[in-house]
């Protein structure tokens, strides 16, 4: 194998690692969008504090002496999951629940103070510097010859897609088969109707937000031990690039989210592998101007139907 | 609406009042810097200085009867924010700022702060634009990033002798200045970059990039840029299994760099401030911080206590604060500080660099190369 074609399979696998994060992020801010038409952008904070639960949680566990690394991975995301489930039900219940029925402009800009306040709320209660883990998950496969290039796949990045790719299909059939996912449709088409027929719409909007906060929270896990690093500020630009992802694939679409997710890593990853990376975020974002020029409601979204 | 004027009036008036009351006796010190974001631990290493040297002029006595006090403000190292820095300080009346510390806010902030008359000293900003300006009211008690950059350029080229070289930055006025100063000062020695490129600051994946450097053979890489973004390339690189040796600036020393990066980061070559804390002359300074429970070896700490040091000379020589008069006394007399002798050429340059090339150690300590 010529070193052009590893380097090329080397930068995919890069991509698409790249692109699952993205996704994993995307698909809380899609479900949120396609239940209830906002986008949570508080979203990207829910994440980030998953990230440092994870890492309290993993420090305290080694601290006091904890060595099985299946059961600390687990704890902690047991932990994540409900802290940032909490969370999550609750910028529903104060940022979006008083203001069901006004203007759609009021709880966006209501998750956006609450994006901030998140933020500045973790910047005070954890210090605004970067908080570090030691790598926990090591090792991967290597091949191709080491004296042309060698391609690296490392165990975590294995993880992510599995991940990624695992939520995705369970996420999908929960809301295809499942009894709560077909109210969770029905609000989506109507909420005033839905109500009316005797579904609990409170508690199902609620549950979209639990569900989000949950999968962000499995994104804080996986990335904070991907990368090692947490701050603060992490969730604003997560948020951004997966705000971005769910756009590209179609904002609502659960399968949209991870495409978009994927061409956009895939994207950024190439460009800086035959490019300057300097220019990454240009063609990425230019990419997704053209999409949107061409398919506006994205990839795999649903065209809008005005609602007479 | 009467009662509401007058109320007013009467909070305008305090307010008046307790200001130029505070003046008589005391003398604010802004002390402008990132308290918090990604880099708050050079403002830490700041305020450190700056206060200790405070502390030790009041205790004993103050200036002409004065106290000082340190007042702290926060610009992140983001540009917009040190402007507004800037405005408040101009606002709150004060004269005398230490700051800011990143390049990029220290540039737009000087140019406010020669406007207002505010004499300013940044411990920490080496970009050389900062003094090109023809401004009369701006110093700094460090060198510039020319002569940091030739310095790394010279070690490059005479010490380490790479086969490939890649120069990385994080695309920000220092960073890429830095950068641009090392390549360039290379290619004029004979040794071309074989990638000179940016990446995006607050970035977490550098995959990409650390294929793209594994792939063209590059066996050294200078990156100019903060240790947030070279710690992860370093932690990258070693997952990868991409061993090139790195090289880096002070903003890469803190033992930060060392948390994020593990043992990664052992080895990396910097360029810094020489380690003052170490010169026996400062060794009562350097208990009197430790006393305190704070670290003294951070590379601004005595650039920054020098600062203050250069503004209580040049209020006693002067005999008053008038931010022109002391500007005017740095810039004539040479003065023996924390840091040395500190003397000046037109452009509030310091006359002699004082840059080391170290190596970093996992533990997040360093040792001098020779």
């Amino acid at each position: 194998m010529t070193e052009t074609f590893l380097y090329l399979i080397q930068q995919l696998i890069n991509g698409l690692t790249i692109g699952s994060t993205y996704a994993l992020i995307a698909i809380g801010y899609t479900m949120v969008y396609g239940i209830i038409g906002m986008i949570n952008f508080a979203h990207g904070e829910i994440y980030m504090i998953g990230s440092y639960v994870t890492f309290i949680v993993i420090a305290g566990l080694l601290g006091m002496g904890m060595v099985s690394l299946p059961v600390i991975l687990l704890v902690a995301l047991i932990v994540a999951v409900v802290m940032a489930s909490t969370y999550g039900w609750t910028v529903e219940r104060v940022a979006y629940r008083p203001l069901r029925g006004s203007n759609r402009l009021i709880p966006l800009i209501s998750a956006i103070g609450m994006s901030i306040f998140l933020q500045n709320f973790v910047v005070l209660a954890q210090g605004s510097r970067d908080v570090a883990l030691p790598p926990q998950i090591t090792g991967g496969w290597t091949f191709g010859d080491p004296s042309v290039f060698e391609v690296s796949f490392s165990y975590m990045q294995a993880l992510i897609w599995f991940t990624t790719f695992a939520t995705m299909t369970a996420l999908t059939l929960f809301i295809s088969k499942s009894r709560m996912g077909r109210a969770c449709r029905a609000c989506s088409e109507d909420l005033g109707m839905t109500n009316l027929l005797g579904v609990d719409t409170n508690r199902t909007i609620a549950l979209t937000f639990i569900i989000g906060a949950a999968l962000a929270a499995v994104a804080g896990l996986l990335l904070g031990l991907y990368y090692g690093v947490v701050n603060p500020f992490v969730g604003f630009i997560a948020g951004l690039k997966a705000f971005t992802a769910a756009v590209l694939g179609g904002i609502g679409s659960i399968p949209g989210a991870v495409l978009g997710g994927l061409i956009l890593g895939v994207t950024e990853a190439l460009t800086s592998a035959y490019f300057p990376s300097e220019y990454k975020d240009v063609v990425s974002f230019g990419l997704l101007v053209l999409i949107l020029l061409f398919r506006p409601s994205g990839l795999l979204g649903k065209p809008e139907v005005e609602k007479v | 609406m009467k009662t509401i004027k007058t109320t007013l009036k009467a909070v305008a008036l305090a307010v008046m009042a307790t200001t130029s009351l505070a003046h008589a006796d005391t003398l604010k010190i802004g002390l402008a810097g990132p308290a918090t974001g990604p880099v708050a631990q050079y403002g830490d290493m700041q305020k450190i200085g700056v206060m200790a040297a405070i502390d030790d002029i009041n205790k004993a006595g103050g200036i002409n009867g004065m106290q000082l006090e340190g007042v702290i403000y926060d610009d992140a190292c983001d540009p917009k924010q040190a402007v507004a820095v800037a405005n408040k300080i101009v606002n709150d009346g004060i004269q005398h700022v230490v700051g800011h510390l990143c390049s990029s806010s220290t540039e737009p902030a000087s140019d406010i702060y020669e406007e207002e008359g505010i004499l300013m000293i940044t411990a920490a900003s080496t970009s050389p634009s900062i003094t090109e300006k023809g401004h009369q009211l701006i110093f700094r008690t460090i060198g510039l990033d020319s002569l940091q950059g030739t310095l790394a350029a010279e070690h490059i080229q005479n010490t380490v002798k790479p086969a490939r070289l890649a120069v990385i930055h994080d695309k920000q006025q220092y960073g890429e200045g830095l950068a641009t100063t090392v390549k360039n000062a290379l290619d004029k020695a004979g040794t071309k970059a074989v990638l000179f490129e940016g990446v995006t600051a607050g970035d977490k994946d550098f995959s990409a990039l650390i294929a793209k450097l594994k792939k063209a053979n590059v066996d050294f890489v200078y990156y100019g840029g903060y240790h947030p973004e070279l710690g992860l390339i370093l932690r990258q690189s070693r997952e990868k299994g991409f061993t090139a040796q790195f090289m880096g600036p002070e903003g890469v020393v803190n033992s930060d760099l060392a948390k994020i990066a593990g043992a990664a980061s052992e080895g990396v070559l910097a360029t810094a401030p020489k380690s003052f804390d170490q010169n026996p002359v400062n060794q009562a300074r350097v208990d009197g911080i430790k006393a305190k429970g704070e670290d003294p070896t951070g590379p601004f700490v005595f650039t920054a206590y020098a600062a203050v040091e250069l503004m209580k000379d040049a209020i006693v020589k002067t005999g008053g604060t008038d931010p022109e008069k002391m500007a005017e006394h740095i810039r004539a007399n040479p003065l023996e500080t924390a840091i040395g002798k500190v003397s000046y050429d037109q452009k509030g340059d310091l006359n002699e660099s004082t840059f080391q090339v170290y190596t970093l150690h996992q533990d997040g300590s360093k040792t001098a190369v020779k």
